[in-house]
């Protein structure tokens, strides 16, 4: 017991390293929030985009979609930080991985709204269009609220996933949580800094999977 | 006929591949007139309905309204002529995700670009005239089949237009709601509408339908006053529908 605490929760190390791993907080919550808003607004847009039903423009939408939810975003974040620099274009680790986690989000994005966009029932925009609304105004104001209602609860669980792997920015020198800590973790020689990961890790996410529980709860239309 | 008339169908032809749902139908609905159409299921009435705006494209033939061709001009134009036809559907379709009012002014603020108090106030004058005033703040899953269905009117009301087409507004309504939809639709005639409605209340039909057509597959195989449809039928057809309905 004595050699699991001094393993894990060494106190001396802790107070060392606590202010690396904060740091790395900061870097893991700024690049995750930039990821969740360019992510979710590309996916939106490519959903909105793909109602219009115009064939070409469907094509890339869904081979995009279909290509970036099969590749596993490490590959692309090691291909564009070490092969990019190649043919000219350097990119700082946090844009690689802002770059790589957004398209990636923005692909699954696009699947899930275009899902809530498929499960909003004829009618509806048979009424936006009967009086007059036209098409955009009817996808704009008719169904896409719907849609998005619909599309909250697998959104924010891909939201959760998506925000977790900027941890993969530790393969490419980005100092977000795990990279901080790894790299306390070699210096001290202790597993303790990867204790704090955890806690930070914990810290950012909870609130996040308390929050997507509140959504999933309240997403059916006011009933009373 | 000496009004002018508000709707004129003609030549209208519908097909699907080799499948030929409307055959060379032609119809005239004159200012302030209330057509009935009735025909067994799949004789093509809610489709010839939904071309009225298009709703359903039309494979050839003309739909003029008040003296201008749906089926010409861009799609711009399409929209500002939807304006004026109002549609009433068999399943409501009111905006699940806003309350009775937002249903009513949507489309009059987005589609005709009133202001907000100017769209509220005919919203209102809607509502009261469909007897829902007092649920304008209710959101549509907190109303009955009637009420929804008296609240889309009023949605097709408030954008003022020239004609009402109803699609079987009472078939999805439980027998006891229908006749508070039927009151407002004959309160809507007895102040001039022109309407082409297309149902199986038969007995709405006989007392306030000016003309009714029967339609049968895909044809117009009889139209006339609702005394001479239901009490003297001249084609065969007509009357074994009629048998089977009213039996």
């Amino acid at each position: 017991m004595e050699r699991f605490l001094e393993t894990f929760f060494n106190p001396v190390v802790m107070a060392k390293y606590a202010p690396d791993v904060i740091a790395g907080m900061g870097v893991t919550l700024a690049i995750a929030a930039a990821v969740i808003v360019a992510g979710i607004a590309l996916g939106l847009a490519l959903a909105c985009l793909r109602a219009y039903r115009r064939k070409v423009l469907n094509f890339f939408i869904i081979c995009y979609a279909d290509i970036f939810r099969a590749l596993p975003p490490l590959v692309l974040i090691l291909i564009l930080y070490f092969g990019f620099p190649s043919i000219g274009i350097r990119l700082s680790g946090a844009m690689v991985l802002f770059i790589v986690l957004s398209l990636t989000l923005a692909a699954f994005a696009e699947e899930i709204f275009w899902a809530g966009f498929s499960a909003v029932e004829k009618g509806q925009w048979e009424a936006g269009i009967a009086t007059g609304l036209g098409f955009t105004r009817t996808l704009a104001f008719v169904a896409l609220p719907q849609a998005v209602r619909l599309a909250m609860p697998p959104l924010v669980n891909r939201v959760l996933a998506i925000t977790k792997m900027t941890a993969l920015g530790s393969a490419i020198g980005v100092v977000e949580i795990l990279s901080a800590s790894t790299t306390a973790q070699s210096f001290s020689g202790s597993a303790t800094p990867l204790t704090l990961s955890v806690i930070a890790y914990l810290v950012i996410f909870m609130p996040m999977v308390v929050l997507a529980r509140w959504l999933e709860n309240r997403t059916a239309w006011k009933k009373r | 006929m000496a009004k002018r008339p508000m709707l004129e169908i003609a030549a209208l032809e519908k097909r699907f591949g080799d499948n030929t749902i409307l055959k060379q139908i032609d119809l005239k609905v004159a200012e302030g007139e209330l057509v009935f159409v009735i025909g067994p299921s799949g004789s093509g009435k809610s489709t010839m309905l939904r071309c009225c705006n298009r709703l359903e494209q039309p494979t050839s033939g003309d739909i003029i309204v008040d003296g201008r061709n749906i089926m010409a001009g861009t799609s711009r134009d399409l929209a500002q002529m939807r304006l004026q036809i109002g549609m009433v559907f068999q399943g409501f379709h009111l905006y699940p995700h806003m309350n009775v009012l937002k249903n009513v002014t949507l489309a009059q603020r987005k589609a005709l670009k009133r202001s907000k108090a100017e769209a509220d106030v005919r919203a209102m004058d809607m509502l009261e005239r469909v007897g829902l005033a007092h649920k304008a703040d209710a959101y549509p899953s907190e109303l009955s089949g009637g009420q929804q269905q008296r609240v889309a009117i009023a949605r097709a009301l408030a954008l003022d237009p020239k004609i009402m087409l109803f699609d079987e507004p009472t078939s999805a309504l439980d027998p006891e709601l229908v006749g508070s939809v039927l009151k407002v639709m004959k309160d809507l005639k007895s102040k001039g509408m022109t309407m082409l409605v297309v149902s199986h209340e038969m007995g709405f039909a006989r007392e306030t339908a000016d003309r009714v057509v029967f339609m049968d597959g895909g044809v117009i195989v009889e139209e006339g006053t609702p005394d001479e449809i239901f009490g003297a039928p001249k084609a065969e057809r007509t009357r074994a529908f009629l048998s089977r309905v009213a039996g």
